[in-house]
């Protein structure tokens, strides 16, 4: 059977905002995703703080695969998959260090730094000296570089990543400038978390497109002061006296999306760090230089938001989340998190310290997410419950081509407050690529 | 009587008393008595749980990431400590509602120093979750301990938990270790 049979079952329909429940569960629509969606997207791999010396590796991966990301004896990035040409065996399993070469432990076949086929046991007395070596190097992806964030892509059809990010690229510029709008660029804080989500990969990227309406989710969190603001709250901003108008940025070709807040002129930003007095005075200065940069426009604070299909930023508390597929079922997610590199110390240190106790799956306020999804997964299995779709459409129809401000829509559509624009235009993409629409 | 060795003895006495409030904790832990955990804990107690790399046996140096400096499961205070407390009884806790059934298993207790104001304490353990119908998850790992000796009895300053994990292969760590 074909698995997009879209006259058995409509899966994605953007008209009535309705997403059918099979695009999570299905086992034979998740080997396509394989094939229609990560071997043709443009994939966060890495940040160039963690090779930053020739020689230097690190472990990654590319939906369910797994590549290593390596800076090359003369400087240039490359993504390979981490399997050998020769029969299959990972050509390095250490999780990140240091290397000349990669030396396959199954029968030796040895990888330069460039990917290149260097040396083959018994090249003459078991291939005769007839082996090519210069056709059997590491399989290589395509690799792009955007302001020290690193992507790839084995599509070599796919247009380039300031194409393919289009309009949606200001975010990711945006998320890895420093905060204080000046020298410098953002550091990954040592060590990458990785854990085992048991729902469908897209729940985690979904949400952080623009789910804006999952406050509840938060309730118990949200009576602590667990942010820097010492307020009632999980984000630091929940303690500005000001309310923004949030806002939510759909972009509908790329699937590509962005969530902020838009303030009124005036507004206290810094009571969102009033408790500790290292980050209330880097974020004077921090939002002097921006309001110097940005002028108006400063008074949008972005919160986030997910690049199609599996990347997702938070700005507030500077991370990304990949939201790697493992089978229909689950989910390996990966959370990198980064300071400015040029920050104090102690600046640092309070930062680290508030991503890890809101964050992850030992933050207090993503272990519910969890929970949520992982049943939400779980009760969506079933035959009867297959048979109804999910229900996105808030919002429906009151997208507006321009927000409240000319310059609030980025080049997407925008709608205020809670919607599920974005997450519309996430499956709309998500159906375009699969041959679903 | 003759032939006690004295100095044995106490040193016995002062492995039963870590054992002791190692298996306490294990208990209130699994009993939910959390506020009651929490009084275990001295005040500027270091509650640390690093990730785990792959790491080559010969050169092993980043293995685990850093306390005070990396990333890590967890790596808090007692402020932190409470406030999961706190979210554990508002009852809107979704993780955590209903409630998880644990099972802390401690073993392997090995008192290595016993000579300062703080004990070295070193014990392995299990960490079984069951939740809703059928969930089950399975955490292993050792913790090396620094308890306080007080007037009111043991208190933990210290305790630095090392899994047998890499990937995490639990949604979340919404319990104490």
């Amino acid at each position: 059977m074909d698995p997009i049979d879209l006259k058995a079952r409509p899966l994605v329909d953007p008209q009535r905002g309705l997403v059918s429940r099979e695009i999570f569960v299905d086992a034979q629509l998740y080997a396509a995703e394989q094939e229609r969606i990560f071997a043709t997207q443009w994939l966060f791999v890495g940040h160039v703080s963690q090779v930053r010396r020739p020689g230097d590796f690190v472990v990654s991966r590319m939906g369910e695969e797994p590549v290593l990301l390596v800076r090359d004896v003369d400087g240039a990035l490359h993504v390979f998959l981490n399997s050998c040409r020769h029969r299959g065996m990972q050509v390095c399993r250490y999780d990140q260090g240091n290397a000349t070469e990669f030396a396959c432990p199954y029968h030796g076949w040895t990888f330069d730094t460039k990917g290149r086929l260097a040396a083959v046991p018994a090249l003459r007395e078991g291939y005769f000296s007839e082996l090519e070596l210069a056709r059997w190097g590491l399989v290589e992806a395509r690799v792009a570089e955007l302001k020290g964030s690193i992507w790839a892509c084995w599509d070599a059809a796919t247009p380039g990543l300031d194409e393919w990010l289009g309009d949606a690229r200001v975010w990711i510029e945006e998320f890895f400038g420093v905060p204080d709008a000046g020298a410098g660029e953002l550091e990954l804080i040592a060590g990458v978390q990785k854990w085992t989500l048991p729902c469908n990969w897209k729940f985690g990227a979904e949400n952080f497109s623009g789910d804006n309406y999952h406050n509840v989710s938060h309730a118990s969190v949200d009576q602590l002061a667990l942010s820097p603001s010492g307020k009632a709250g999980r984000h630091q901003y929940d303690a500005i006296p000001q309310k923004p108008a949030l806002q939510n940025i759909a972009y509908a070709t790329t699937g590509h999306s962005g969530r902020g807040a838009l303030y009124p002129p005036g507004f206290d930003f810094l009571s969102a760090y009033a408790a500790v007095p290292q980050l209330h005075a880097y974020y004077q200065r921090a939002y002097a230089a921006r309001e110097a940069q940005l002028g108006e426009q400063a008074r949008f604070v972005p919160h986030g938001g997910t690049i199609f299909p599996n990347m997702s930023f938070s700005n507030g508390r500077t991370s990304i989340a990949l939201w790697h597929p493992a089978g229909p079922e689950s989910c390996e997610v990966w959370r990198y998190y980064f300071v400015p590199q040029h920050a104090p110390a102690a600046v640092k240190d309070h930062l680290r310290r508030y991503v890890i106790r809101y964050q992850g799956p030992s933050g207090l306020t993503e272990e519910d997410d969890m929970e949520n999804w992982n049943l939400a997964h779980r009760a969506s299995r079933g035959t009867i419950a297959r048979r109804h779709p999910y229900h996105l459409a808030m919002g429906l129809g009151h997208e507006m081509a321009a927000g409240r401000e000319p310059w609030i829509a980025r080049g997407g559509t925008v709608m205020e407050g809670v919607s599920e624009q974005n997450q519309r235009g996430y499956y709309r993409r998500w159906a375009e690529l699969m041959g679903a629409l | 009587m003759s032939g006690v060795d004295n100095a044995a003895v106490a040193r016995l006495l002062r492995v039963r008393e870590a054992e002791e409030f190692l298996y306490r904790e294990a208990g209130l832990l699994d009993r939910r008595e959390f506020t009651a955990w929490l009084d275990l804990l001295a005040d500027d107690v270091r509650y640390f749980m690093p990730l785990r790399r792959n790491v080559p046996s010969l050169a092993p140096g980043e293995e685990w990431t850093r306390e005070g400096q990396d990333i890590a499961w967890f790596d808090e205070g007692k402020d932190v400590l409470a406030m999961r407390v706190t979210q554990l009884h508002t009852g809107v806790h979704w993780a955590e509602e209903p409630p998880s059934r644990t099972c802390h298993l401690v073993s392997n207790v090995l008192l290595v120093d016993d000579h300062g104001p703080e004990w070295e304490v070193h014990s392995h353990f299990v960490f079984y979750r069951s939740r809703m119908e059928r969930e089950t998850d399975l955490l292993a790992g050792r913790r090396e301990d620094r308890l306080r000796v007080t007037q009111n009895g043991l208190r933990l300053a210290h305790r630095r938990i090392l899994i047998d994990h890499n990937v995490l292969p639990i949604k979340n760590l919404t319990n104490f270790f």
